[in-house]
């Protein structure tokens, strides 16, 4: 219970400060209109579905990297890691609370972009909602991990794509397939059983990444 | 509660601190004096667990949730008002009786009429105020203090003063400071790094 309780505090923390900041949502919004306006007016008419699946796993990415990035500006700017750590809780419910904050936000900017990627190039079906779903835990799982073991960095600002793409591309992966093929449950499963296997690596990791 | 035999932490290829012996039992005062660079911010942090030694072994007695640290930044978030900031970390600290706690420290500070403030419209003396009454929130057993009169007026250093007065004895303290005059009377022992 003391667990749980420690992850709402922290995720409602998470989240006031992300709300207060009032930058990162605006931000994920409206770089995940611009890049379907950019693909809608730059792809040739008449292209495949998928070349539209592709783009939306892009643009799901590249915005989900960009909360990221601000998920530990506060606690880079004021330090406040050291006295996160240092307080009794588990260090996992850290990385859980960010992650779930992340994921707020990730969900909030996909409720207008799936929307508009409906509107802008009609390839919208449930396994293409539930693969998105499936592949937000991932990001914000792995994302969160690597945005903690970045931020102690000088090159933190690189090293967060560097380190975060590559973890992401079986996601990608999964999520496309899920969008195009006729029986996706071969593709969810496979985003499943990278959430799980990476969830638990994370939170068991995590601790190691936040002490010097 | 606090034994180091030959402490030793380096980053890289640079050794930030070599050899350090330190004997520190309940209830002592320990000041650490020394230099910029001389690695008194770096011990602070060996000892409250926010970093781990290079070389040499460090032993500390006392669980995580009875250590206080008052670090060079304050620890507490700009765009959080006071008593958001310590409803946090009391929370986590599970403080029993928690918003009594906080409303006593927040008048013991002066920061009452501010607390439902933003951090961010604190002057650096009051966040300095609010940071103290984060460390003392818990109640801790080891008090690791590092320049704990950065940025206090007279009214917050005379304050501090007599809070570290009523505590000697009761809890152990581990202190930096480059203005060892000001505490030496209290020091129960000295380590010059």
């Amino acid at each position: 219970m003391n667990y749980l309780s420690d992850v709402g505090a922290l995720t409602r923390k998470d989240l006031l400060l992300q709300l207060r900041a009032r930058d990162t949502l605006p931000a994920m919004l409206l770089f995940v209109a611009a890049v379907f306006v950019v693909f809608h007016f730059s792809l040739p008419a008449g292209s495949s579905r998928l070349a539209a699946s592709g783009l939306l796993w892009v643009a799901i990415v590249f915005t989900a990297l960009l909360a990221l990035g601000r998920a530990f500006v506060p606690e880079r700017e004021q330090r406040t890691l050291d006295a996160l750590v240092l307080a009794p809780c588990d260090r996992s419910a850290i990385w859980l609370a960010k992650s779930l904050a992340t994921l707020a936000f990730l969900v909030a900017a996909e409720i207008v972009a799936l929307p508009l990627f409906e509107l802008f190039f009609h390839g919208l079906h449930g396994s293409t909602v539930a693969g998105v779903a499936l592949a937000d835990l991932g990001i914000c799982a792995v994302g969160t991990f690597v945005g903690a073991t970045a931020v102690v960095t000088r090159a933190r600002e690189l090293l967060l794509p560097l380190l975060f793409l590559p973890l992401a591309i079986p996601l990608i992966i999964g999520g496309v397939g899920a969008s195009v093929v006729h029986g996706p449950g071969r593709y969810l499963g496979f985003l499943a059983l990278y959430d799980l296997l990476f969830a638990l690596l994370c939170w068991a990791a995590f601790e190691y990444v936040v002490v010097e | 509660m606090i034994a180091a035999r030959g402490l030793g932490r380096r980053f890289g290829d640079k050794r930030v601190l070599r050899g350090v012996d330190l004997d520190v039992g309940d209830g002592a005062f320990a000041l650490v004096t020394g230099p910029n660079g001389s690695g008194k911010t770096t011990l602070l942090r060996l000892v409250a667990g926010l970093a781990l030694p290079s070389e040499g072994e460090l032993r500390v007695d006392v669980t995580r949730d009875r250590i206080g640290l008052l670090a060079h930044d304050p620890l507490v978030y700009r765009e959080l008002t006071a008593l958001e900031n310590l409803e946090l970390y009391g929370r986590l600290y599970h403080v029993p009786e928690r918003r009594e706690r906080i409303g006593m420290l927040l008048e013991r500070f002066g920061l009452w009429d501010a607390r439902h403030e933003r951090v961010a419209a604190y002057s650096r003396g009051m966040t300095q105020r609010l940071a103290l009454c984060r460390v003392l929130l818990h109640e801790p057993q080891l008090l690791i203090l590092d320049e704990p009169y950065t940025a206090l007026d007279a009214q917050g250093a005379e304050l501090l003063d007599a809070q570290l007065a009523e505590l000697r004895g009761e809890r152990t303290f581990l202190v930096s400071t480059h203005d060892p005059q000001r505490v030496r009377a209290l020091a129960t022992s000295e380590l010059s790094l």
